[in-house]
């Protein structure tokens, strides 16, 4: 069973919110590590760049597959997790920590309402896999 | 579950697909590789027939040896490559492709013009499983009497493993020591469950079943071509670094004299390997920039586990196919670094 933490939001594409003021950081979810499989390569933006809801931001690639990342709200980049170019498992071995990908000031804070919650987000989750 | 040539695959098994390459590498790795072809000829003119056809030289081999070749066309390009098995003077198993068998099958018929032979594609009776690695020999001799030490490399023989009939082979596609058991069809789960069973898989030392991913990256790492992807009926045998199986000498075959001019006036472009230098995986057909000019195409791309670095196979022009050479990927819009480097890019240790 994957792991959905309460406290945050989630987007239908397997990324996850957390929000912190006006900021939000974003990952994919336990789900979507587990699904990719062993991640071995993360490519994120620069610090300043700018994104709508639900552009790609940067990917993240498994042994045989490059996967987009989409970010669920708009915003513009404050930091990125510098440390998955030497450790892109991080994703996989803990994708709401140490996985984390970029950190954004939000365009808009109340973007993260329309997102899904954690039980909706499970429920999403359960459908795909049938 | 992909399909691959029409087979439900799984890409990997829930070790995922570093840890069974890495196995496979450092102990065993069992591979289902039932999705390939067995085409059958039988006859007084077997062998010739298969020699008309092939660019190896068939006569070359003895009872119970097998040896890679390619399936070629009139302009000495690859329909597809394979492994002929001499089984006797007059009997010969042709091992082919999954998404190529039909086309081959095909091929191989339309082109039989009276020779004294019987053809048959029996794919649908054998399964195929592929046990690698440094400990394969030792987990397979649990199950058979078959004096496995003495098969030589890309030699065979008829036996029983766990009970079952079979051919065992000495040949992978993995770059390690390594057998091939073919078997009746049906018996495929009783022995993928054995060899899983006395290969002690669930120890962190025992056998790993694996899936597609990890055999490409292994092939990949032993510099070993893929159909469709590093080889098709656009590459002749010399473009694609497999002169080694071009015997021009031994006599007439398809596609011997749009060889044998190629050979005469070299090649304007060949498969080269690579190595990316910085950050970033090269990936199949991305393109390769030198001095800015789109120069080529990688045609197979990956991180290579075992090797921890990222690897590839390209067309380039030949002037650009030596070593040391620096080239640039078009990884996505980004020009990414690399050098072309020997092959094969990993070599056991015997």
């Amino acid at each position: 069973m994957a792991n959905v933490p309460e406290d945050l939001h989630y987007s239908k594409d397997h990324e996850w919110v957390r929000v912190e003021g006006d900021q939000a950081i974003i990952g994919i979810t336990d789900y979507a590590q587990n699904s990719l499989g062993d991640v071995v390569y993360v490519e994120l933006p620069k610090a300043e760049e700018e994104f709508a809801a639900n552009e790609p931001f940067g990917s993240v690639e498994s042994v045989k597959a490059v996967s987009e990342v989409f970010t669920p709200i708009a915003g513009t980049v404050v930091t990125i997790n510098e440390a998955l170019a030497d450790e892109p498992e991080s994703v996989n071995t803990d994708p709401y920590g140490g996985g984390w990908m970029i950190r954004l000031k939000m365009a808009n804070r109340g973007e993260v309402d329309s997102l899904l919650t954690a039980a909706e987000y499970e429920d999403f989750t359960k459908a795909e896999s049938e | 579950m992909v399909d691959f040539g029409g087979w439900d695959m799984p890409v990997q098994y829930p070790a995922g697909t570093i840890e069974e390459h890495l196995r496979t590498r450092r102990h065993a790795g069992l591979f289902d590789v039932s999705h390939m072809g067995e085409i059958d000829v039988k006859g007084t003119d077997a062998i010739t027939f298969v020699n008309r056809l092939t660019s190896n030289d068939v006569t070359k081999l003895v009872d119970g040896q097998a040896q890679y070749s390619a399936l070629t066309t009139p302009k000495g390009t690859v329909i597809d490559d394979l492994l002929v098995y001499r089984l006797a003077a007059d009997h010969l198993l042709l091992v082919v492709n999954a998404s190529t068998t039909e086309k081959d099958w095909e091929w191989i018929k339309s082109h039989h013009a009276g020779e004294s032979v019987e053809l048959n594609n029996v794919s649908a009776d054998y399964c195929q499983l592929a046990l690698q690695g440094p400990d394969a020999q030792s987990i397979l001799e649990k199950l058979t009497d078959l004096p496995l030490s003495e098969i030589k490399y890309y030699h065979f023989t008829h036996g029983s493993v766990d009970g079952v009939a079979g051919i065992v082979s000495r040949t992978g596609y993995t770059g390690e020591d390594g057998f091939e058991v073919y078997a009746p069809a049906d018996r495929a789960e009783q022995l993928w469950n054995k060899i899983l069973d006395v290969g002690q898989t669930g120890t962190p030392t025992g056998v790993l079943s694996c899936g597609l991913a990890a055999r490409n990256t292994l092939r990949l790492e032993a510099g070993m071509a893929l159909y469709g992807n590093d080889i098709d009926d656009t590459t002749t045998l010399f473009e694609a670094n497999l002169g080694w199986i071009c015997k021009l000498d031994k006599g007439d075959f398809t596609g011997r004299e749009a060889l044998a001019q190629q050979k005469q006036e070299g090649v304007k472009r060949k498969l080269a390997g690579f190595e990316v230098t910085e950050r970033g995986i090269a990936r199949d057909h991305q393109e390769v920039v030198v001095d800015g000019n789109r120069v080529g195409q990688v045609t197979s791309g990956s991180p290579a586990p075992f090797l921890k670095k990222n690897i590839g196979l390209a067309y380039v022009p030949a002037e650009y196919a030596t070593v040391g050479q620096e080239i640039q990927i078009d990884v996505r819009g980004r020009l990414v670094g690399a050098q072309i480097v020997k092959t094969p890019f990993y070599k056991r240790q015997k």
